[in-house]
């Protein structure tokens, strides 16, 4: 047992801070820590800045341009960024869809796409969710015929993140009614220019378009944009969502909030004296604090075994749990500490261009859309009750 | 980072595991309950001949061991059986404040403790003392040959078993001050020193005692005159990280007891495990005992560091296990129904012993202000 790291373990640390102190530039690491909405030329920046570096893709092997790292390096890596405030890594392409390719997709598919993703030329999204498939993803409609050399897919896809953005979707689409709804799912690469894609923002109760509803009314997709085999989607589907995620807990996350809550609680002042001497807050403090000093040694012990080639099952349903339980609570406990100043409905003030003169302290604007936009923790990706089913399993093995 | 056992770490669990695991039977049990000093004499010397107090211990005490993982790998193990030896009393807390503090003479007792052949006790809590660790009434005055302890002492747990006793007293000082308080080993039979003993919940045996002008030499004093504090808080901290270690031992073997269970009691036609109401409520226990388990690792990996930072994980550690012990007990009670409320089912050991590891070295309010006061304020 050693909880320290080793001396490369913290040489590696050391080199990637380095380079965020050199190469991250404020103009996005002041939005992050305002909490501000990223523009698309904001990612792409931060991305082609990683890229030149050679560590845009921290999970992906050296032989298809990533950086090999194991999951300790991956984890060092991600705190690191997070607390340089630097923008995160959109995961789409590059944690998603980039290991579903490596593993199952073909030569030319790899050859063609992987290579895109990483410079930038293609910006994906996720078309999993349906307005009928949310946590139950086996039940997709949206369907895929056979037309001779293509497919043409009719249907329908919600909650498409960053979707606006996009110009390729990777998609679960039903290609047979056959047997268990399972097993006629097919993986599709769909371009999203092609005639027949429609898309719609959907304003969110943080008043941002984070999402979207994307439509497809008779899209003719190329049938070598299958990946793998027809009818076996839901393998790479699961292959994709339990695909070892070192970050799933963002304890990264909720260590810079807590140090902005903490921040924001000796600024605040109730009663005349800071906030943060308030008993009762600092209690609330303390408990989400303590909590978090746990949870982030639980998510070193299940990276380390990662590292050393065990896959975590269950592991990773209860980091899912306990992390996004632990950052709602300190979104929610910031929105309590800036105190009436949360009630100013301010999403122009953090969309850039904003000409508004600013309402309140600078470090009240976000709290209250953070801490809607962060309701999503717990529904997202399987929502917590999924993992709870899906450790109950593991444990009581019924 | 590595989260692995050393080979020698390895299998001293295994072999204790197995030791505990056939040494704790109905029959012995039984004979525990039966027996005034609240433990097997048995048991305990099996104890001490595979070594597992000399894990406790440091090298230049005699020991083998004693960092903070090889504290927690022991009391997990005696926390999976439930066991009831006063292993904490007589070697973490007596046996670590004697080998911190004493003279070469009262050093020399430390091998009859990792031989098994000596047991102890810490006087120090007094009744209205609560978890505050400089608050002591009881009096030390100087007489010309050494001096003269009065007061009395509350829940000093195995001092009914115990050859000599450790009193703190005040040697100076106002009532919560933290200058001014000693320590003194005397044997258990020394005259004026009075207990009266009784069994507590979850197993043990404890004493009220009542010190009425006890005379005692100079040489009995341990350690330095007023300055017993330190000594005291780190005997404590690393007592923390024992019975934490302990909590998380008896959490797993509850998680176990009402796993099987909830896979063979049927009712309404399934085994109740295929509820789903119970199966979201086991998933929640067993994520928060993983919590406790890291809690218990963060703890073992800072015992020797400096004491502000060790203190702050101190309290952390004993916050967490106390909120997940309470809904350890209470949700695995209630998974089990009526079976979990009997004296005769094996939980209701477990149950209370892990209750009440919330009552010793501060419960959760006492560690929650004590973080607050170390790291948020």
């Amino acid at each position: 047992m050693d909880l320290s790291y080793t001396d490369e373990e913290r040489a590696f640390r050391d080199e990637v801070r380095a380079f965020m102190a050199e190469h991250l530039p404020a103009s996005l690491s002041d939005k992050v820590k305002r909490g501000q909405t990223l523009t698309k030329a904001d990612h792409e920046k931060w991305h082609a800045i990683l890229n030149a570096k050679g560590w845009l893709a921290g999970n992906w092997p050296v032989a298809f341009g990533g950086t090999g790292w194991n999951a300790v390096q991956r984890h060092i890596f991600d705190d690191e960024m997070t607390k340089a405030s630097a923008p995160r890594i959109v995961p789409f392409g590059l944690a998603m869809l980039g290991p579903v390719l490596q593993k199952f997709g073909s030569k030319e598919q790899q050859d063609y796409y992987l290579p895109r993703i990483l410079n930038g030329d293609d910006w994906w999204c996720q078309g999993y969710s349906e307005p009928g498939a949310g946590s139950d993803l086996a039940s997709v409609r949206t369907t895929a015929e056979r037309d001779g050399d293509d497919y043409i897919v009719n249907g329908q896809k919600t909650w498409t993140t960053l979707g606006q953005h996009a110009n390729m979707i990777f998609c679960l689409v039903r290609s047979s009614k056959e047997g268990k709804p399972q097993e006629g799912i097919s993986f599709l690469l769909i371009d999203m220019t092609a005639p027949g894609v429609t898309i719609r923002p959907i304003v969110l109760i943080d008043g941002e378009p984070e999402v979207n509803e994307v439509f497809f009314d008779a899209v003719r997709v190329p049938a070598a944009n299958l990946v793998g085999e027809e009818n076996k989607g839901w393998t790479y589907a699961k292959y994709l969502l339990t695909h070892e995620r070192t970050n799933i807990a963002g304890v990264g996350f909720a260590r810079a909030g807590l140090e902005n809550l903490k921040r924001i609680a000796r600024l605040e002042r109730a009663d005349g004296k800071p906030l943060i001497q308030n008993p009762h807050f600092a209690a609330r403090i303390a408990r989400v604090e303590i909590d978090l000093m746990a949870m982030s040694t639980t998510n070193l012990r299940v990276v380390s075994k990662a590292a050393a080639g065990q896959a975590p099952g269950a592991e990773s349903s209860m980091l899912k749990i306990k992390g996004t339980v632990i950052r709602q609570e300190i979104n929610a406990l910031t929105r309590n500490a800036v105190g009436p100043y949360a009630m100013p409905f301010a999403s122009e003030g953090l969309t850039e261009g904003s000409n508004a003169e600013p309402i309140g302290p600078d470090y009240a604007r976000a709290a209250t859309a953070q801490y809607l936009n962060n309701r999503k923790l717990s529904i997202y990706g399987g929502s917590n009750e999924v993992q709870r089913t899906i450790i109950s399993k593991a444990i009581l093995e019924l | 980072m590595n989260f692995d056992l050393t080979d020698e770490r390895q299998m001293l669990q295994d072999g204790l595991r197995r030791y505990l695991g056939d040494a704790y039977t109905p029959a012995s049990v039984s004979a525990i309950d039966a027996a005034e000093r609240g433990f097997s004499p048995a048991i305990w010397q099996g104890l001490a001949e595979m070594g597992v107090i000399g894990a406790l211990f440091g090298e230049g005490d005699g020991g083998f061991g004693g960092a903070g993982f090889d504290i927690a790998l022991v009391f997990e193990e005696m926390g999976r059986i439930g066991a009831v030896d006063p292993l904490l009393d007589t070697a973490i807390l007596g046996g670590g404040l004697l080998a911190a503090l004493g003279t070469d003479a009262q050093v020399s007792s430390v091998r009859d403790v990792i031989d098994g052949t000596m047991h102890l006790a810490l006087a120090h809590g007094e009744p209205t003392s609560r978890y505050d660790l400089t608050r002591v009434t009881t009096t030390a005055q100087k007489t010309p040959t050494g001096y003269r302890l009065d007061g009395r002492k509350a829940v000093v747990v195995n001092a009914p078993a115990a050859d000599m006793i450790i009193v703190s007293a005040r040697t100076n000082g106002n009532m919560a001050e933290a200058n001014g308080i000693s320590l003194f080993l005397l044997p258990a039979d020394t005259p004026g020193l009075t207990l009266r003993s009784y069994p507590m919940a979850g197993g043990g045996q404890a004493a009220e005692i009542v010190l009425d002008g006890v005379e005692i030499g100079n040489a009995a004093r341990l350690g330095p005159e007023n300055a017993a504090l330190g000594a005291l808080e780190t005997a404590t901290a690393r007592a923390i990280l024992a019975i934490s270690a302990e909590a998380l031992g008896l959490m797993e073997a509850i998680r176990a007891l009402t796993t099987d269970y909830l896979k063979t009691r049927k009712q309404f036609g399934k085994p109740i495990g295929q509820f789903q109401a119970l199966q979201h409520r086991m998933a929640d226990m067993l994520i928060e005992i993983e919590q406790a388990r890291s809690a218990v690792i963060n703890l073992a990996g800072h015992i020797d560091a400096p004491a502000a930072l060790r203190d702050t994980h101190v309290s952390a550690t004993k916050n967490l296990i106390g909120i997940v012990a309470k809904q350890v007990v209470e949700e695995s009670i209630q998974m089990h129904g009526g079976i979990g409320m009997t004296q005769e089912y094996a939980l209701g050991h477990l149950a209370k012993r892990l209750t009440m590891v919330d009552h010793r070295f501060g419960d959760t309010t006492h560690h929650l202000e004590r973080f607050i006061t170390l790291a948020v304020a």
